[in-house]
């Protein structure tokens, strides 16, 4: 009895040690503190994503299972490869410009007296606060054939009005310069504070070494931005590769589809055409694409991360 | 032939005067040391000289052309930072030859001179190391080689030993006199350690408030301070400052301390001082070393007396003891063996052969 007695709460202190030892370890409480944002994850993100990779192999009427159907339509169709050139290009060319303004920018601001630079820094920020939907109704009015500010400014000048939806070569331009307007202010931001973060006796030490301004960009302030340039061109490469509301509201996709991208003509043929299966295949193009740019992009800043 | 020449160098920063007006001669080879407390003017000066800083009056002179308006590009100098300002991306070898690549130098003369630098600072296994992975004691020498590589006009120090520890600070110290020995580069090198200033230097330029105070051997400034602030500011234990004022006795001067205690000034300064007699603001200025417990044997100009000690302070091969005259801390070095006590009385001996009398009105050295 005694025995028993004695070897009782031992037992209970050795279940309460090892259930106290497992909540002691570093990797569980990890993962129980990231669990509201695993949770998140998954109903917001895996099981949507799931469920599209599903609808994808359904018929029209989401009767039937299709497999891979979809798929072999869809790469049959000229306007899907229209929609992949039309997005690549958008993407890629939004995104060089949108690199190029900002890092011109944030070196303009960067040399403005700190007095006043929180006045600039606040002004060029406006175009990337408003929202999108908002500010591209804007530029559609300015973009309009007959009434535009553009087009009268032109007028002005003696040049013929430009039809600047309403043909192809025009169209995309429009697309392309709002998304521009819309995301140069995140990189110059973005560059601003990567500036800031490069010590100044590194431009000192470099034009003692000779450097001119131009190689002093060249050989201190380009590498030591690396990293924030591979990032920030990564996520605005994500961002405007799957762009919706500029292209909706200025273009539909207009004209002729020309200046669909993946998300605007998966609406078209989902939503607006009724064809949700096919919608979704289209929708999902854009994974692979944008796994492989963050896979290259992401390596690179984790080989240059060890190393500086 | 790199001579440096500085002619009434003035640096404004919106009203305020940094350097107010300095002239410098440095000879060709030589290690000048600019010395003096923070804000002195000494950085900026180096900062002009490099080109860093604009001038706002006067001329820099760098091998006889004036290069008030040359970029530093093209100054022909070589600068050590003090958190050394190495280049994070680029390894030590690229760090080394990143000016000898923007001057298109040959790749195999690059190569050479790399190598050739690496072997004087001891750092050839370090050639393929990022910056981050090297200690302090080795970033600063690869910022060392990096100057040397580049075989300048003028060598430039801003303070590169201040970031380091104690021990590598005295063994880096000894490492740029023997760089400076093999490559007999003209050196401009500032620092607020006059210890570093004394060791290092040929001349040493003492600096206070934006104008130079003295320029001089090491040993000049010690054994003849012209002011009151070098007599001050160069020697550690700091020299002893006491209010004193100066009596004429039966034809021989003294220099009174307190009611109590007075030294007779040594016989050959008699005719430099005797126009001060009686003068207010005189200070006597006599080193700690001058100071010591009494010896059987007396020199000339030594004086013994008795005087409770305040604090002992043993170092080892030297003890401080430190106390009071007439209101006035004192500090002496006597031997470790000579058995001083705190708050006991001490017979202490006053060599006043090598004493300082300073008019305090206006800093100068009489």
């Amino acid at each position: 009895m005694a025995d028993i007695a004695a070897r009782g709460p031992v037992a209970i202190a050795g279940g309460r040690s090892s259930l106290h030892k497992l909540m002691q370890r570093k990797s569980t409480i990890a993962f129980l503190m990231a669990l509201p944002l695993i949770l998140l994850i998954l109903t917001l993100v895996a099981y949507p994503a799931g469920y599209a990779v599903y609808l994808a192999m359904l018929n029209k009427g989401m009767t039937k299972f299709v497999g891979f159907g979809n798929f072999d339509f869809l790469f049959g169709r000229e306007t899907f490869w229209m929609v992949v050139y039309q997005s690549c290009l958008f993407a890629i060319t939004a995104v060089i410009f949108k690199a190029i303004i900002g890092f011109v920018v944030a070196h303009f601001v960067h040399n403005i007296p700190s007095k006043g630079q929180r006045k600039w820094r606040g002004m060029l920020l406006v175009p990337w606060v408003i929202p999108p939907a908002m500010s591209t109704l804007a530029w559609l009015w300015l973009f309009d054939p007959s009434y535009s500010a553009f087009n009268w400014i032109l007028a002005g000048f003696g040049i013929d009005r430009i039809p600047w939806t309403g043909e192809t070569g025009w169209a995309r331009f429009s697309v392309i310069l709002v998304n521009v307007w819309i995301g140069a202010p995140f990189f110059m931001i973005m560059y601003l504070a990567a500036l800031k973060s490069v010590p100044e006796q590194l431009y000192e030490a470099a034009s003692i070494d000779g450097a001119t301004w131009w190689q002093r960009i060249w050989y201190v302030t380009l590498p030591m931005m690396r990293n924030i340039i591979a990032i920030t061109a990564l996520f605005s490469l994500i961002v405007t590769f799957a762009n919706f509301d500029i292209v909706r509201v200025l273009t539909k996709g207009d004209p002729l589809n020309t200046t669909h991208v993946f998300a605007t003509w998966a609406f078209r043929v989902g939503i607006e055409s009724g064809d949700i299966p096919l919608g979704a295949s289209v929708s999902l193009f854009m994974v692979p694409i944008l796994a492989v740019a963050a896979t290259f992009i992401l390596r690179d800043i984790t080989k240059r991360g060890s190393e500086v | 032939m790199a001579q440096v020449t500085l002619r009434k160098v003035v640096k404004m920063y919106d009203e305020v005067q940094a350097v107010r007006g300095i002239d410098l001669d440095i000879t060709d080879k030589e290690f000048i040391v600019l010395v003096g407390p923070s804000g002195c003017g000494k950085s900026t000066t180096l900062r002009m000289i490099a080109g860093l800083e604009e001038i706002s009056g006067g001329d820099i002179a760098i091998g006889g052309d004036v290069v008030n308006d040359v970029p530093p590009k093209d100054r022909d100098i070589a600068m050590v930072f003090q958190n050394y300002a190495l280049y994070p991306h680029m390894n030590v070898y690229e760090n080394m030859s990143f000016g000898l690549k923007l001057k298109r130098t040959p790749k195999d003369e690059i190569e050479r001179r790399v190598r050739q630098a690496a072997q004087i600072l001891d750092i050839t296994e370090l050639l393929d190391r990022k910056p981050k992975q090297l200690s302090g004691g080795q970033r600063q020498r690869v910022a060392m080689g990096r100057a040397i590589v580049r075989d300048p006009k003028v060598f430039l120090f801003d303070e590169p030993l201040s970031n380091l520890d104690a021990k590598l600070r005295v063994q880096m110290r000894t490492e740029i006199k023997k760089v400076h020995q093999k490559v007999r580069t003209t050196t401009v090198y500032v620092t607020h350690d006059q210890v570093e200033a004394m060791t290092l230097a040929d001349r040493v330029v003492v600096m206070n408030a934006g104008l130079i105070e003295q320029v001089g051997s090491p040993n000049d400034l010690y054994h003849s301070p012209i002011t009151k602030f070098v007599a001050g500011f160069i020697g550690s234990p700091a020299m002893n400052f006491i209010p004193c004022h100066l009596e004429q006795a039966a034809g021989a001067l003294r220099v009174r301390l307190s009611d109590t205690l007075s030294f007779p000034v040594p016989a050959d300064r008699t005719s430099r001082y005797t126009a001060h007699v009686g003068k207010a603001n005189l200070v006597l200025g006599l080193r700690p070393e001058h100071i010591t417990e009494t010896r059987p044997h007396v020199e000339p100009n030594q004086h013994d007396f008795e005087n409770p000690i305040d604090v002992v302070e043993p170092m080892g091969m030297e003890t401080l003891v430190y106390f009071t005259i007439a209101g006035s801390e004192v500090c002496g070095r006597v031997n470790p063996n000579a058995g001083a006590t705190a708050e006991k009385p001490m017979k202490l001996r006053a060599d006043l052969s090598n004493m300082h009398l300073i008019d305090d009105g206006t800093g100068k050295v009489l």
